[in-house]
């Protein structure tokens, strides 16, 4: 049993995505810290590409800050590193797939055990190319995170069959960003999920306040929330940590409600 | 081989929110490119719309001033909208239509590609949205006109490098934000699988045209085809029917902008290294750590950091060779096609006519090069009076 899914043992998890390396290594570092102590389950660090064509324009600024600021992925596997000796919640990279094949799959999944990284996310790689690092992922015990999303309609089954760690579903068409109304009937895709496997399933892709964070985990097991956090990274720069506390702590409370 | 592998390369590298999108795609052309309702229509379209066969032209002044092979050109810049794109074009916004969707997107880097789109949705009644990196926008301003002019909404792209990659990333999330109604219009032979092998099935009408066409002028196949390379689709079509005729020698021509040593240039073989990037394992410009390097070349079409995966493979099997041309290279090249034979090729092309510069002369009288003038250099004349110090105003 992955220590991820353990998380949703205990309760419906919040989920907080945060780009690595944005504005710089040091503030990622405050900022998870942060997010961890003001009731994150699960963190994902997005390791920066230079063309991420799954992120709104949010998190694109984000990936060209990170990069500007000379992040790369030697300098996230260091600051997961550091982290460790801090928190032991479950830590998950999201990123795309050029940056890992670059690095070498076998190499860059060996880093991830070696420092202490739970699972990947990686939204150019759907189901049909899966082998591309199944295999790497399973070697050292990383969990490949599956994302269904409104269109995957029959894929969702085949899809959940095989997941691993918890079901990333895709609440809205289109790319990352904060969503005034979420229209898809999330209770149905969980339905098909839950027909063919307990491994949990968390909804992301526009749920900004803790009301939509509510209602997406009483829909599901959880609620994962990225271009909010980015945005008040954006705004406030190196000293965005005390406000990531306060919002962190505003949308745990909106899950735990659910 | 493996469904939409090219060898190792290739593959449907997307957003899960598009797999069941390029699914449907991908049944949807084995379906109709078996229709002959759909083949004929195709056809009657690229002959009284796009102006098909293109004409296979003996470039006589060329021939005798270089002094060697025999040169042919295949004038792609004569069909309707001035390039090979309205090939492609044709094809999939017909397919498009009798899939159902009433709504088309598109990338663009000079603006051949969406311009063709553009005319095409205006022929079939299809919503028509383009996206163009504003850089190329600026460079390409009367093409982005002309796309209104059909009825198009134009997008400048202001992420990234503003060029054609980032055009790419646009309509792909464009697509995945609109799925039902909207076809990604892809313009070159890359993308994830089935773009690669539609785009060079509706291409490869150049190659079935110009074997048949020197079959008959000459009486035997040619020695060499050149044809000018970004993302391949030109080339592609240029080479796919002589694959088999391994006498046939097939060269591409990448755009090596300031020189392949020098970091502003487009030249994917001799400077990428593989990754996998939109949608497709192939070749990239690119970091250590698969960050997609900013690339240039002088032209827009040209100016794009990856290659086919079938270009890739016919890299890496030798079938094909794969050359740089500087800008200053394709440059003479557009200024001595057009005093030579009279005829203004696109500066993406005159890549393809700076190799045969370079190379005819050296061969033998009696040998045969074919070379692909992908399109007409109209939309070039104020760059290259720019490069050369003029200032003139479109």
């Amino acid at each position: 049993m992955s220590r991820i899914r353990d998380t949703f043992k205990k309760e419906k998890a919040f989920i907080a995505f945060v780009t690595g390396g944005d504005p710089d290594i040091d503030t990622s570092y405050e900022l998870i810290k942060t997010m961890a102590a003001s009731g994150a389950d699960i963190i994902e660090i997005g390791i920066p590409f230079s063309d991420p064509i799954a992120e709104g324009p949010v998190i694109q600024e984000a990936s060209l800050r990170a990069l500007k600021a000379g992040t790369t992925t030697d300098s996230l596997f260091g600051l997961v590193e550091k982290l460790r000796k801090e928190i032991e919640i479950p830590l998950v990279f999201m990123t795309y797939m050029n940056p890992i094949y670059v690095y070498g799959t076998e190499r860059f999944m060996k880093r991830c055990a070696e420092v202490g990284i739970d699972g990947v996310i990686v939204p150019d790689v759907p189901f049909e190319e899966k082998a591309e690092l199944a295999e790497q992922c399973r070697e050292q015990g990383i969990d490949l995170i599956s994302m269904i999303a409104p269109t995957s309609k029959e894929r969702i089954e085949t899809i959940a069959r095989e997941a691993e760690g918890f079901i990333y579903c895709v609440s809205s068409l289109g790319v990352t960003g904060v969503r005034s109304e979420i229209k898809t009937d999330i209770g149905s895709m969980v339905k098909h999920v839950k027909a063919v496997t307990d491994v949990p399933v968390a909804v992301g892709f526009g749920i900004a306040t803790p009301e939509q964070a509510e209602k997406m985990a009483s829909l599901s097991d959880g609620a994962i929330v990225g271009s909010a956090i980015v945005k008040l990274v954006a705004k406030y720069g190196k000293e965005a940590a005390p406000y990531v506390a306060d919002y962190v702590k505003s949308m745990k409370e909106g899950v735990r409600r659910a | 081989m493996e469904t939409g592998r090219y060898g190792q390369y290739g593959g449907q590298y997307v957003p899960e929110t598009l797999m069941n999108a390029v699914h449907e795609l991908e049944q949807a052309y084995e379906h109709y490119k078996k229709d002959p309702d759909f083949n004929r229509e195709l056809d009657e379209l690229l002959r009284n719309y796009a102006g098909r066969p293109s004409l296979l032209y003996y470039a006589e002044k060329m021939t005798k001033d270089l002094g060697g092979a025999k040169i042919y050109l295949k004038r792609e810049d004569l069909n309707h909208t001035g390039s090979h794109k309205i090939n492609n074009v044709l094809g999939q916004v017909l397919l498009a239509k009798k899939m159902g969707k009433t709504r088309v997107i598109a990338e663009t880097g000079a603006g051949q590609h969406g311009v063709a789109t553009a005319t095409a949705a205006a022929l079939m009644g299809m919503e028509c949205e383009i996206f163009m990196g504003k850089e190329d926008t600026e460079r390409q301003a009367l093409n982005v006109f002309r796309m209104e002019l059909l009825g198009a909404k134009v997008h400048p792209v202001t992420t990234g490098t503003m060029t054609l990659k980032d055009a790419v990333n646009e309509a792909m999330r464009e697509w995945t934000s609109r799925v039902d109604d909207t076809l990604y219009v892809l313009g070159s032979v890359m993308g994830p699988h089935p773009f690669p092998m539609i785009v060079r099935d509706f291409q490869s009408v150049i190659s079935k045209e110009s074997r048949q066409q020197i079959l008959e002028a000459e009486g035997k196949l040619p020695d060499m085809i050149v044809a000018c390379v970004g993302g391949g689709s030109n080339a592609m079509g240029s080479f796919y029917e002589y694959i088999e005729d391994e006498g046939v020698q097939l060269i591409g021509c990448e755009a090596a902008g300031l020189g392949v040593d020098n970091p502003k240039n487009a030249a994917t073989i001799a400077n990428g290294s593989m990754g996998i990037f939109h949608g497709m394992k192939s070749l990239f410009c690119q970091n250590e750590y698969g960050q997609i390097a900013p690339v240039y070349s002088i032209s827009a079409g040209l100016d794009y950091p990856g290659i086919g995966p079938e270009h890739a493979m016919l890299n890496e099997t030798g079938r094909a060779s794969y050359v740089p041309i500087t800008d200053e290279e394709a440059v003479a090249a557009f200024e001595y096609l057009s005093r030579t034979e009279g005829i203004i090729p696109a500066i993406e092309s005159a890549h393809a006519i700076a190799y045969v510069m370079k190379t005819a002369g050296q061969m033998d009288k009696n040998q045969i090069i074919i070379a692909t003038v992908s399109g007409r250099g109209d939309k070039d004349v104020a760059a290259i009076a720019r490069y050369r110090g003029v200032e003139i105003y479109e």
